[in-house]
């Protein structure tokens, strides 16, 4: 069911659809859940939408990003072409692709895979019905619906998302590919919500894309939770290459048990306006988190990497490393906060910015934030903002090289620290070409695609040969 | 002729630097260029190598019968112009591998010439790696990065071997290396050395010559070319030091 009209997307407009449509959100609640959304939409009724006078988004404006009318879908989109909107595999990776279409976990008649080993993917709606005692002590119980309207506005209003759920002890040998996808003949708005738990010991790799699949603008609000049990391993890739009409405000709030391990990357390509959010909380000692950012943006497109991590217990240690090109007009943040608490004895936390501007007219604003309280730390940020070094330029070009071949080498090589970081090859490899293409103006959005949705795989031909020989 | 040079001015923001240089290369010669710090030696290799922060206000170059102020940095260097960098550039990221095969097919295209495939590209690395007598696996690492000042000068030799140019130009590529690097330079511009190429070397002191020998010699200073003459006008110039050159100006 779809509202028909098409309306600005203002915190009034959401409180009325709310309470016309309550019996209809909370229909598929337990009583705790159910409280849990009345309380989000109370915080959500506080705080409103953020603008410009709101600490954390200063820098990133989205006036523009809600002034315009969406419609806002209720219930799943009919479902159609979907084979040629999935087909999005990474070849030669081993994965299990789900699907979301505009927010709406995409069921083809099977809403719940549960494997033998106890792996459990799908509908977060359906898990919540069969497995609510797996559900209720996580959902909503990470993020901040006090403090962040989007966390606040997401619990008030989704219903489903994507569930994934890995047992103490399984290793997931297959990744997980989780595709959002959106198409929509007008504007949308769309919220979407997924929990990730891994149980003691467990293992996991995540692939979750963002792509639109044509060029109406889209506004979307997706919230993340994932869970690291004791000793629990995560590697997780977030892909975003969305049209230049969308924005995407995407949280990811992860929570880190006593010596988990998670790498994270965040690949963005484009959007007109992108807000990545990332908590990370340790919740026991001996945790590690490394998290890494590439961001490739031009036009008038905006990118906004908000990185907030607490370390709340000791002997933990955070890496991040944020690296972004910008060209013509494209403006971006990075904002890294670092909390150690009073307790975090012998923490470290590392965090470094770096930015090439390729024109006079991009715009970074980098603002580290360091919040320690106690003194037996190694903390160290850095920022750095350039341009292309102008002697390499000459250098390469002194041996033959033309300028467009060896200003590609040049910002390649200057991603590739990210993308070097990428463990599974079969990924690595698609996210070179991707970022290559990309650097070189040839990237399209979903119709050539981002993963190749609809063409069988063609190996891309290069300027440059970067093949390791 | 290979390199005519006529009459060359050149500036920096606003400021005169070369002052009217003449000089002809032939292919086969060695000519090195002496003088001073601060006279215009790596200006000049600048200015035919064609980086864009100098202007050339006057005179002109001709490289083969062409006028070079036509060709951009990376034609002039298709067409077989190298400069050894005095202060090779450090440039993490990109692989020594991937800067030589894009430069050796890049060149290769612009000559009509298939790119090299990449077993015909390694066996070429080995071998050039040989004749300028690199050991060390520099190949697989960042251009530059954390080399020493020996490595960094041996790989320009390294690259001009692979480039194989028909005009190399070495701006004081002695400078800061110990006898036995210098010596490996010296070695690697003697074995590539043909009757189809030429050589400028520009260096400030004669150590270098007496592995080089040159053809001719030339003395910079305030931006022209006050004395031209043999190999014994280095020793002269060991021997009397550049103040004889700056009282007889």
């Amino acid at each position: 069911m779809e509202p028909s009209a098409s309306n600005p997307i203002t915190r009034e407009y959401l409180l009325n659809l709310f309470q016309e449509n309550y019996k209809k959100l909370i229909a598929g609640d337990t009583p705790v859940l159910q409280a849990r959304r009345e309380m989000a939409i109370a915080a959500f009724k506080k705080l409103g939408f953020p603008d410009k006078k709101t600490e954390d988004w200063r820098s990133t404006d989205l006036s523009g990003s809600l002034g315009l009318d969406y419609h806002y879908p209720l219930g799943p989109s009919e479902e159609k072409d979907l084979q040629k909107v999935f087909r999005c595999d990474i070849p030669h990776l081993d994965t299990a692709v789900i699907g979301q279409l505009n927010g709406w976990y995409v069921s083809k008649d099977v809403p719940l895979i549960e494997l033998g080993n106890g792996i459990i993917i799908g509908s977060l709606a359906e898990a919540i019905k069969k497995y609510p005692h797996l559900i209720e002590p996580h959902l909503g119980q990470y993020t901040n619906v006090e403090s962040n309207a989007f966390a606040a506005l997401n619990a008030a209003f989704t219903t489903d998302g994507t569930f994934i759920y890995i047992p103490d002890g399984v290793k997931s040998e297959k990744a997980v590919q989780l595709v959002n996808v959106i198409q929509h003949r007008e504007n949308i708005f769309i919220q979407s919500r997924n929990l990730v738990v891994l149980g003691k010991g467990a293992k996991l790799t995540v692939v979750h894309c963002d792509d639109s699949y044509d060029y109406q603008p889209s506004f979307s609000n997706i919230v993340t939770e994932i869970v690291l049990g004791e000793g629990a391993f995560l590697d997780h890739y977030k892909l975003q290459n969305l049209n230049n009409t969308s924005t995407l405000v995407s949280s990811n709030w992860f929570h880190l048990e006593k010596e988990a391990q998670l790498k994270s990357h965040y690949i963005s390509l484009n959007g007109a306006l992108l807000r990545n959010n990332t908590y990370v909380r340790f919740d026991g000692p001996f945790g590690d988190a490394t998290i890494y950012g590439l961001y490739l943006m031009d036009r008038k497109q905006h990118i906004d990497n908000y990185v907030a991590v607490d370390h709340a217990s000791p002997d933990c240690e955070s890496k991040e490393l944020f690296k972004g090109i910008l060209d013509e007009h494209a403006t971006g943040v990075f904002n890294g906060h670092i909390l150690v608490e009073r307790d975090a004895q012998r923490t470290n936390a590392y965090q470094n910015n770096r930015n090439l501007l390729l024109t006079d007219t991009a715009k970074i604003n980098s603002k580290p934030f360091l919040e320690i309280y106690n003194d037996d730390v190694k903390c160290s940020h850095g920022s750095t903002t350039g341009q292309l070094d102008e002697n390499a330029m000459f250098y390469l070009r002194q041996r033959g090289i033309g300028e467009d071949n060896a200003r590609m080498l040049l910002m390649f090589a200057f991603a590739d620290e990210v993308v070097s970081r990428i463990a599974i090859e079969p990924l690595r490899f698609r996210i070179e070409d991707m970022v290559k293409k990309r650097l070189q103006g040839e990237l399209q959005i979903c119709e050539q695609c981002v993963l190749h949705c609809s063409t069988p795989e063609h190996p891309v031909e290069f300027r440059i040969d970067l093949s390791k020989i | 002729m290979l390199l005519k040079i006529t009459n060359l001015h050149a500036s920096i923001k606003g400021k005169e630097i070369l002052k009217g240089i003449d000089l002809e290369v032939n292919k086969g010669e060695i000519h090195a260029i002496m003088g001073p710090n601060g006279t215009g030696k790596s200006t000049l290799a600048s200015v035919i190598a064609g980086k864009d922060e100098f202007e050339v206000t006057e005179g002109e170059i001709l490289y083969n019968a062409k006028n070079l102020m036509t060709l951009s940095v990376e034609e002039r260097a298709r067409e077989g112009i190298f400069l050894g960098f005095q202060y090779p550039v450090e440039i993490p990221g990109v692989s020594m591998t991937n800067f030589m095969r894009t430069a050796v097919n890049e060149i290769r295209k612009y000559r009509g010439l298939d790119p090299l495939s990449a077993g015909e590209f390694l066996k070429m690395m080995e071998e050039k790696k040989k004749l300028v007598e690199i050991t060390s696996n520099l190949t697989n690492r960042s251009v530059n990065e954390g080399f020493s000042g020996g490595e960094k000068k041996r790989n320009e030799i390294f690259q001009m071997a692979m480039l194989e140019p028909t005009l190399a130009i070495l701006d004081e590529t002695d400078s800061g290396l110990d006898i036995d690097a210098l010596r490996v330079v010296a070695n690697g511009v003697n074995k590539l050395r043909t009757p189809e190429n030429a050589f400028v070397v520009i260096t400030h002191y004669q150590r270098l010559l007496e592995y080089i020998i040159p053809d001719f010699v030339h003395v910079l200073f305030e931006g022209r070319i006050v004395k031209s003459g043999g190999k014994e006008l280095a020793l002269e110039l060991e021997e009397k030091g550049y103040d004889w050159i700056k009282q007889q100006h």
